[in-house]
């Protein structure tokens, strides 16, 4: 299993420092959600994860998550290519930028995005006049987990796109490929797995966020109830066993959900590596 | 004023004396409040620690902490070591001894009226003007009024704000069925449903969402203080007296050995000068001479109880705000 040799040695301290510190980290706090849930019998636990509102909650946390990183996928990769390809004043100030929501407490995020598309809002104003309502819909949750989720699309594909070198197209421009052929054939295969780490990623994230959504989403039931809020309220009515059961599933189907992802890269990834 | 002058004077005198004599001990308690009490607490611990220097002459700093009243509740049985709790409504103090046994189970009886030193009540908060008219609770049902409140499930405002319109509803001679087609039909109008009572506030004076916010009455007086002249509040013909009450918490107490001050810290919330601080921040006084002071800020209300008419706090919870309670029963599709 170890046969190769390695110029570095310490392959065995190494990773007994990272399984141990993967343990305090996540294992051990997310076994402890498993363990408390345990305090549930079965169809106790199916009555809590299973009940109407919570499954509504579910499709709206799944639902909008989706939706947002599939928006940043799409306006990620734009982002990116933007940033890479082309010179212009500005350049240094717009790529800072797209750390922004990174940076900002969740919180503020929501604070703001509510104000900004309330009926009253700068922006909620002029959607009004369409009747278009963003805050307290699904539509504000997806906006909220879109802006959340911008910056891993970017970052994840940014590095690739400046590592393919112009000459590959010029390559392919010269053997008679036409743009779409070279963009199609010859640069997206080799950004595609970074955009679905990106994908992966902005979409984890929007699955667990609560501080940036609680705000704009207007948290009714079955309408704008994300899955946190629900774990949050369990928490305040003192039922941590139902409250955790929650957690669970939301677990469970975000690691299947990752694992499929993840495997679709490798997958992904082995295909293009033979075609060369 | 002459007494004032005096006390500045015996204060810079000891202050001198201080580091001489060095046997003022330092006493450090934890207050972990609801939401609202911000301003109030601020106000209250420096006039306490004042007074508490006069008569022991130990330094008492206190540190406060804030947030849904629910969260509170959790975060001192969770290992939170607070010396006194002061919390939004009596359910979230009983599970200090439910879940956690941190204190004895006839806690609201060791302080004067169910241990709250001071009272709130629910108005509603409308816009200057009242475009909407809105008078009373039945006005809140009307199709186009949007009605603000946080969610009963998070916030103990709420509750009182829940059940104030339950009274009300009950009141007007409906039976079961009608009451709860009257909060039904309230809880329609309600766009956003704010984790907290500050949410709503926010949402309602700040983002402009709403015709009416159901809100406690120092928060009402509040938001009209930071907006003046934006907002009116209406006194609705019955209201529910709402009661946040104040505990020593003792078993931290005992562990940091601060139950005599602790317990101070409480009873003197009920002496004139924090019955006067509670009045000065629009919670209403229960002290008669304080009360009668401020008569004109606090218009007279008909109130009902928590425990007259909804028989105490757990009863009322399980009722209506536990899992499938009325509350629920309302989205329930």
């Amino acid at each position: 299993m170890f046969t190769k040799k390695n110029i570095l040695p310490g392959f065995n301290l190494s990773l007994g420092y990272t399984i141990l510190y993967l343990s305090l980290i996540v294992l051990i706090p997310l076994s402890a959600a498993f363990i408390k849930t345990a305090e549930l019998s079965f169809n106790e636990f199916w009555e809590v994860v299973s009940a109407p509102r919570v499954v509504a909650s579910y499709k709206l946390t799944f639902g909008a998550s989706l939706i947002g990183a599939l928006i940043n996928a799409v306006f990620g990769l734009l982002t990116a290519w933007v940033l890479v390809r082309y010179k212009f004043p500005g350049k240094k100030i717009l790529d800072a930028l797209v750390d922004l929501p990174f940076a900002l407490p969740t919180a503020v995020a929501g604070i703001t995005l509510a104000t900004l598309y309330s009926a009253h809002g700068w922006i909620g104003a002029w959607l009004e006049l369409l009747s278009i309502k963003v805050a307290s819909t699904p539509l504000g949750v997806i906006v909220a987990l879109t802006f959340i989720g911008l910056p891993f699309v970017v970052r994840t594909v940014q590095p690739v796109l400046e590592d393919l070198e112009a000459e590959t197209e010029e390559a392919a421009a010269s053997l008679g490929a036409n743009r779409w052929q070279t963009f199609s054939k010859i640069v997206f295969p080799a950004i595609w797995p970074a955009l679905l780490t990106g994908f992966s990623l902005a979409f984890a994230r929007a699955i667990g966020e609560y501080g940036s959504v609680i705000f704009i989403a207007g948290n009714l039931p079955f309408v704008s109830e994300i899955t946190p809020l629900i774990i949050y309220i369990k928490l305040d009515e003192h039922e941590y066993a139902q409250a955790t059961a929650v957690a669970v599933v939301m677990l469970v189907i975000s690691f299947l959900l990752l694992f499929a992802i993840n495997g679709l890269q490798w997958w992904l990834s082995r295909r293009n590596n033979s075609s060369y | 004023m002459q007494t004032f002058k005096y006390l500045k004077k015996t204060l810079l005198i000891s202050a001198l004396f201080l580091p001489l004599t060095g046997l003022a001990a330092d006493v450090s308690l934890l207050n972990v409040s609801y939401d609202p009490t911000r301003e109030l607490y601020v106000d209250y611990n420096k006039a306490f620690a004042s007074y508490w220097k006069n008569k022991t002459g130990d330094n008492v700093t206190i540190k406060q902490s804030h947030g849904g009243s629910g969260k509170q509740a959790r975060s001192i049985i969770d290992g939170l070591d607070a010396d006194v709790a002061t919390l939004g409504l009596g359910y979230d103090v009983d599970q200090l001894y439910e879940k956690g046994k941190l204190i004895p189970k006839d806690w609201q009886k060791r302080l004067a009226l169910n241990s709250s030193p001071y009272t709130s009540t629910i108005v509603l908060l409308i816009r200057k003007g009242n475009p909407k008219k809105i008078k009373d609770w039945d006005d809140l049902t009307k199709t186009g009024v949007s009605v603000i409140t946080p969610n009963p499930k998070t916030s103990g405002g709420a509750r009182w704000n829940y059940l104030a319109a339950w009274a009300y509803a009950q009141k007007q001679g409906g039976n079961e069925a009608k009451t709860q087609e009257f909060i039904r039909k309230l809880f329609k109008n309600v766009p956003v449903l704010d984790t907290g009572a500050r949410g709503s506030t926010t949402t309602f004076a700040e983002r402009g969402i709403g015709d009416v916010l159901i809100a406690w009455e120092n928060e009402a007086f509040l938001a009209q203080k930071e907006f003046p002249g934006k907002y009116e509040i209406v006194i609705p013909s019955l209201s529910i007296l709402a009661e946040p009450p104040v505990t020593v918490v003792d078993k931290y107490a005992k562990k940091h050995n601060t139950e005599a001050v602790a317990k101070a810290y409480l009873g003197y919330l009920y002496a004139e000068e924090g019955q006067e601080i509670a009045a000065r921040n629009f919670y209403r006084p229960t002290l008669a001479s304080i009360a009668k002071k401020y008569e004109s800020q606090f218009p007279k209300v008909n109130l009902v109880k928590i425990d007259d008419d909804f028989g105490g706090w757990q009863v009322a919870q399980k009722k209506h705000f536990s899992d499938g309670g009325t509350f629920d029963q309302i989205y329930q599709k």
